[in-house]
């Protein structure tokens, strides 16, 4: 059985077309980059994954059933910014909120959640930094914390939204071994990023997207320009077509 | 007027109003204290603003026929949150223009409502800058179970309102119900602000949602000291204001707000990690200590860590 399977997915906002026809399937150990411009559809793709809109037409089954938040064993990393980062909480704190909706309501965390919250912080290597105010961080560390929160849940598949933005070359490096490492395990990852040079080093699978899946395949199975030309609506002479030649 | 004499006064049975009056601001003060540590830390001032002009028209309707003012208040400003809660669910609408125009309107039906009662120029003052006197023993229970309440949901809830403060989109996809735990937390500083009114006032009741919260908020990084020291803040500023305005002859809601406003800003110059002198002063040891034989670095990081 697929991890994630997405079936002709069709989704409208605010009464405009955003996707249109997205068939896209994952599969356990597999760490798969999704490309595609601004405004290509990325995060509204994975908000529909986790059935946070509802698509217009079309179906997501994750590990075969019908997505729903707070059931499906999806853990979600959003783009930093999305976090309230001047909250006062600590770094442990915040990974244990990645599993409010599981410990439930009027219930006070025990001990299994605040072990997956040890695992967790242990996994990214935060685990020293756990009783700093998170908005004492670094970027690479916040990302590392939104990671462990989404962890918590021992999730079977990981969407991360452009976890590489901002950061230097180093992070990005210890951050996509980190997520290499996290599908090894068995989960299926797809994240969306924009940088092409780590999603060439580090995913198994690239998924080019604009509006609809314009090509899917291996770093070395997307050497034809024409899709990337297509999908980020470039001319032959644009420097990213260099790039995807030179990797 | 000294503490002592203070203290002589609350228990003379001639001054009964005097204890009712500072357990009713002690009460109110604490448990605005608490609520008003979710309202600093999402930045929704602009609610409780919103639903203290609200209040006002159910309090002067409750005023004319002589009903509860308390529970009067309660009705109109938890309909304003409900309202509220809905239209901020549409993000594209800017609630804060709408908020500034139904608000006000509000405010002035209550003060066309009141001036139909008799000798209602008196009432007014006591309902914008608050009064001591003439609390019925009915609203002080009413106040003290109110408080209860949301404190109890505060607890109960802690973890949801924190979780989604932190992140909406993130606590949707957990299945927490965000939209009904925003009308909780609406309506539960509407509740807190209208338990509030008696003693300190229309007016003035958004200092004591937000000052006591924000001035522990630069006390400390950690969330749970946050809510303690807020409603302690809150609770001493009520105690002390109430102390000298009683002592003084002064209006007693604008005492116990500058009483915690004072607090504010010696959180602000004095706080142990962010208080503008306590920067000052590392910066200087650092300086200090500097000018012996410590290596560059080091020097480095004493600056950075300001
Ligand atoms: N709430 C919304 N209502 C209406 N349209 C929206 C909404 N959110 C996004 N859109 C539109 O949907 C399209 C896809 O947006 P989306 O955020 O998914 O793009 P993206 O690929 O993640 O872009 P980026 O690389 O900039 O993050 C955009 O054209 C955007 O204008
Ligand atoms: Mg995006």
């Amino acid at each position: 059985m697929r991890a994630l399977a997405i079936e002709q997915l069709d989704v409208d906002l605010g009464g405009r077309p955003v996707l249109r026809g997205v068939r896209l399937h994952l599969d356990a150990g597999e760490l798969v980059g999704l490309l595609g411009p601004n405004g290509a559809g990325k995060t509204t793709l994975l908000r529909a994954i986790l059935a946070l809109i509802r698509p217009r037409g079309g179906r997501v089954l994750v590990e075969g059933r019908p997505s729903r938040p707070g059931r499906s064993a999806i853990g979600y990393v959003p783009q930093r910014h999305e976090f309230t980062w001047d909250f006062p909480i600590s770094v442990e704190q915040v990974v244990l909120s990645g599993r409010t909706g599981r410990v439930g309501l009027l219930r006070r965390p025990g001990v299994a959640d605040w072990r997956a919250v040890g695992e967790a912080l242990d996994r990214v290597q935060l685990a020293a930094l756990r009783r700093r105010p998170v908005g004492e961080l670094s970027g690479g560390q916040r990302q590392r914390v939104l990671v462990a929160r989404a962890l918590a849940l021992a999730p079977r598949i990981l969407l991360l939204d452009e976890p590489f933005t901002g950061l230097d070359m180093p992070t990005q490096e210890l951050l996509g071994d980190l997520f290499a490492s996290l599908a090894a395990e068995g989960r299926a990852v797809l994240m969306t990023t924009h940088d092409l040079v780590a999603a060439m080093e580090s995913c198994t699978r690239l998924v080019l997207l604009n509006r609809t899946v314009v090509a899917d395949g291996r770093p070395e199975e997307l050497q034809d320009v024409e899709v990337w030309m297509r999908t980020f609506g470039v001319s032959e002479t644009s420097p990213l077509l260099k790039l995807v030649r030179a990797v | 007027m000294s503490i002592t004499d203070f203290f002589t006064d609350l228990l003379n049975p001639d001054l009964a109003f005097l204890p009712k009056a500072l357990a009713m601001a002690v009460m109110s003060s604490v448990v605005c204290g608490v609520v008003g540590c979710y309202v600093v830390l999402r930045g929704m001032a602009f609610i409780g603003d919103a639903v203290a002009h609200a209040v006002f028209p159910g309090i002067a309707v409750a005023f004319v026929f002589q009903g509860s003012l308390v529970l009067g208040g309660a009705v109109a400003g938890v309909a304003t949150a409900l309202l509220i809660a809905i239209f901020s669910q549409n993000r594209r609408v800017k609630e804060d223009s709408l908020i500034g125009v139904f608000l006000v309107a509000a405010f002035a039906l209550g003060i066309v409502i009141i001036s139909q009662a008799p000798g209602y120029a008196g009432s007014l003052q006591q309902f914008l800058f608050g009064a001591i006197t003439g609390i019925p023993d009915r609203d002080l229970y009413l106040v003290g179970g109110t408080g209860l309440v949301i404190l109890g949901l505060v607890l109960a809830l802690h973890k949801e309102f924190v979780a989604v403060c932190l992140d909406r989109e993130m606590s949707r996809s957990m299945g927490l119900p965000v939209f009904w735990l925003d009308i909780v937390l609406y309506v539960l500083v509407t509740l807190a602000v209208v338990i509030s009114l008696q003693t300190i006032g229309n007016i003035l009741v958004l200092a004591l949602l937000i000052t006591p919260a924000a001035a522990a908020r630069l006390l400390t990084d950690r969330l749970g000291v946050m809510m303690l020291l807020a409603p302690a803040i809150g609770g001493g500023s009520a105690l002390i204001g109430l102390y000298l305005s009683w002592s003084y002859d002064l209006p007693v809601g604008g005492t116990i707000v500058l009483v915690a406003t004072a607090v504010f800003l010696a959180s602000w110059l004095w706080a142990p990690r962010h208080g503008l002198f306590t920067k000052r002063w590392r910066a200087v040891r650092a300086d200090e200590r500097s000018e012996g034989a410590v290596p560059k670095r080091e020097v480095a990081v004493g600056g950075g860590a300001q």
